[in-house]
């Protein structure tokens, strides 16, 4: 009961963050130099031509209004225009993007599968990888492979992704040809999918599994100093269930926070990550988007990576307290 | 420092200053690798200053195209990206532009960006921190569930949504300077919070404030003076970052534009090239490395030396 109560709590406040986020996105963008009707106009244009623009793109309404319009639009659907020439963009409609002639939505749904198959199995290698390696360390304390793990996570946390990804296309795409170093394969064929997804999961993996290396090595040293390990080690358990059941789950709770606070960093990653691979994701949807004062796309994509970062942040917050009993 | 009056027995944990600063600065001296850091950051910051006179020295510009540099399918003649005696570090393919006048003056741009924005951010977080941490009540919740919210937001999205903002005439540096300081406060701010609510409570601001110091007096003369190698510290810690931002911007192309010469999209156009010259990745590359590795170590080893919740390392 009391998680139920929690879960829509939790919910209740995902929705009034993403109301937020999409009216300051919103508000914010109405400043932009460049007239959107303007732009979409034509070469000559006339007044009364640019009055029409603007009222079929929607513009002549107070920015309220609009916003609303906006909101309305992701539940209902709506129509641009009127009669023979409208369009309509079905709900949930994110907006139309005038200069491609498509909605936003669908051109999110071709970009939103290329950066969310690279945050997804980055996120999960650097924390899985993380963990492991700073177990590791924590394990060997002092000795020659602890200070390996330590050197090698100050030098991955100074590396920029990107460069780490030009190397490893360099290395293993170029040297030596065991993988492609370029374009996203659909996931309807899982097995080239991941292969072309390998060296962009490590290359963005790289930098934050050395930062949680480091992270979980020194909360590691300090729960197996604690006394429940020294008690569950007087019991008599094999030193592997010692780490693995007792300390390891205490030292994820601080790591799995973290991890929450790091989504947006995730998401941030794997845009020029995808640059770096020559994949059309949401990043480079959203710098041509940049590139031509196109606001519906902007829009669409700031409000869908807020929304990737509250969910993602939920999902982080279930794993933890299954994680944590007490919470 | 302003006079602290000496307190016996062990310093709390929460006050990093009360560890004495000569301490700190002789621990600090003894951390070889922050030494190192140190000097390499020190290296940067000369190169950076002094960029048109190196350049001039080795005889090069970032701006002149030497396109008998190259040869006619635009890779640079010669082994290893074109290394000569006139060309230090190779030339740019297809521009024959030289990379050792783009990577001195790529340091400039990228510390000047760094460091600004990080002073900027400085400025917000502590302002920010200090009056959450000393007003406490309704502005302290606020700012704090506003930086709790802002820490977790995908940062770099709404950077590059921002730059559509701005009109092309605007500066794109100081456009720069202010997106990163924006989006680089927080752990400031949540750190000077933290560390004034704990001052607040200790015997000698409360001394101030019972022989009736104003708050902006006991802020400037008891507060602020305790907080400064929290400040720094975290300063120190904030410039790699602002550093790797202005990178990360520029290698999507929407940091400073051409011909400003920029590490980040020297590292961007050598994706084109990797495959048949990897030296034009290489010293952009390796000077973007070098000078956030050096701050890293740098900002550890003033934390270990002057918090002594850091233990040190072990």
């Amino acid at each position: 009961m009391k998680f139920a109560r929690y879960l829509v709590l939790r919910i209740a406040a995902m929705i009034a963050v993403l109301l937020v986020v999409t009216l300051v996105t919103y508000l914010i963008f109405q400043i932009v130099p460049a007239d959107p009707a303007r732009a979409e106009c034509g070469r000559v244009c006339t007044p009364a031509n640019l009055r029409r623009v603007r009222a079929f793109m929607g513009l002549n309404h107070s920015v309220w209004r609009q916003y609303i319009d906006f909101i309305g639009a992701i539940f209902t659907g709506r129509n641009f225009g009127h009669g023979a020439n409208a369009i309509h963009c079905s709900a949930p409609c994110l907006g139309y993007s005038f200069q491609q002639g498509q909605t936003v939505l669908s051109l999110l749904g071709q970009t939103i599968p290329v950066t969310l198959s690279i945050a997804v199995g980055a996120g999960l290698l650097w924390l899985i990888g993380g963990v492991a390696a700073g177990t590791f360390a924590a394990l060997r304390h002092g000795r020659a492979a602890d200070r390996l793990v330590m050197a090698g996570s100050i030098v991955g946390v100074s590396a920029p992704a990107y460069l780490v990804g030009l190397l490893a296309i360099l290395v293993f795409g170029f040297r030596l040809g065991w993988l492609p170093t370029n374009g996203y394969v659909s996931i309807s064929n899982p097995g080239e999918w991941a292969e072309h997804l390998i060296l962009p999961w490590c290359a963005l993996a790289f930098i934050s599994a050395a930062i949680y290396a480091r992270l979980t090595r020194s909360q590691m040293l300090d729960a197996l100093d604690e006394d429940y390990v020294r008690t569950a080690r007087a019991k008599g358990l094999r030193e592997s269930r010692v780490v693995g059941r007792h300390a390891l789950r205490n030292v994820l709770i601080p790591i799995i926070t973290v991890f929450g606070l790091d989504m947006g960093v995730l998401l941030g990653g794997a845009v020029i990550t995808e640059k770096v691979f020559s994949m059309y994701g949401l990043g480079a949807l959203l710098i041509g988007a940049v590139g031509t004062t196109n606001l519906p796309v902007i829009t669409g994509v700031t409000v869908i990576a807020a929304t990737f970062v509250v969910v993602a942040t939920f999902i982080v917050d279930l794993t933890y307290r299954l994680l944590d009993p007490r919470v | 420092m302003s006079a602290i009056p000496a307190e016996s027995g062990p310093a709390s944990v929460e006050d990093l200053t009360a560890t004495a600063p000569l301490g700190g600065w002789s621990r600090l001296r003894s951390d070889r690798w922050a030494v190192g850091g140190g000097l390499i950051t020190l290296a940067f910051i000369i190169v950076a200053v002094f960029a048109p006179q190196i350049s001039s020295l080795a005889g090069v510009d970032p701006y002149t195209y030497h396109i008998n540099a190259l040869y006619s399918n635009g890779l640079p003649r010669g082994a290893l990206g074109g290394i000569s005696s006139s060309h230090l570090l190779g030339v740019e393919p297809s521009t024959g532009r030289d990379l050792f006048a783009i990577v001195v003056y790529g340091t400039r741009t990228s510390l000047f960006i760094g460091f600004a924005s990080t002073m900027l951010a400085a400025l917000i977080g502590t302002t920010i921190g200090l009056i959450a941490g000393f007003r406490g009540g309704v502005v302290d919740v606020g700012l704090s569930r506003f930086t709790d919210l802002m820490i977790a937001f995908p940062q770099l999205i709404f950077m590059i949504s921002l730059q559509a903002l701005v009109p092309s005439s605007f500066p794109r540096e100081l456009f720069m300077i202010g997106v990163i300081a924006v989006f680089g406060w927080f752990s400031m701010a949540r750190v000077v919070r933290a560390q004034t609510i704990a001052l607040r409570n200790r015997s000698f601001v409360m001394a101030a404030e019972a022989v009736g110091a104003g708050p902006w007096h006991m802020l400037r003369t008891e507060i602020l003076p305790n907080l400064v190698s929290t400040i720094t510290v975290i300063a120190t810690m904030t410039v790699p970052a602002a550093i790797g931002t202005e990178a990360a911007l520029s290698f999507l192309g929407i940091g400073v534009q051409p011909p400003t010469p920029s590490w980040g999209r020297e590292i961007s156009a050598a994706i084109d090239w990797v495959a048949v010259d990897p030296w034009y990745l290489l010293a952009p590359g390796l000077a973007l490395f070098l000078v956030t590795l050096a701050l890293n170590t740098l900002g550890d080893g003033l934390r270990d030396a002057f918090d002594p919740r850091g233990g040190g390392r072990r």
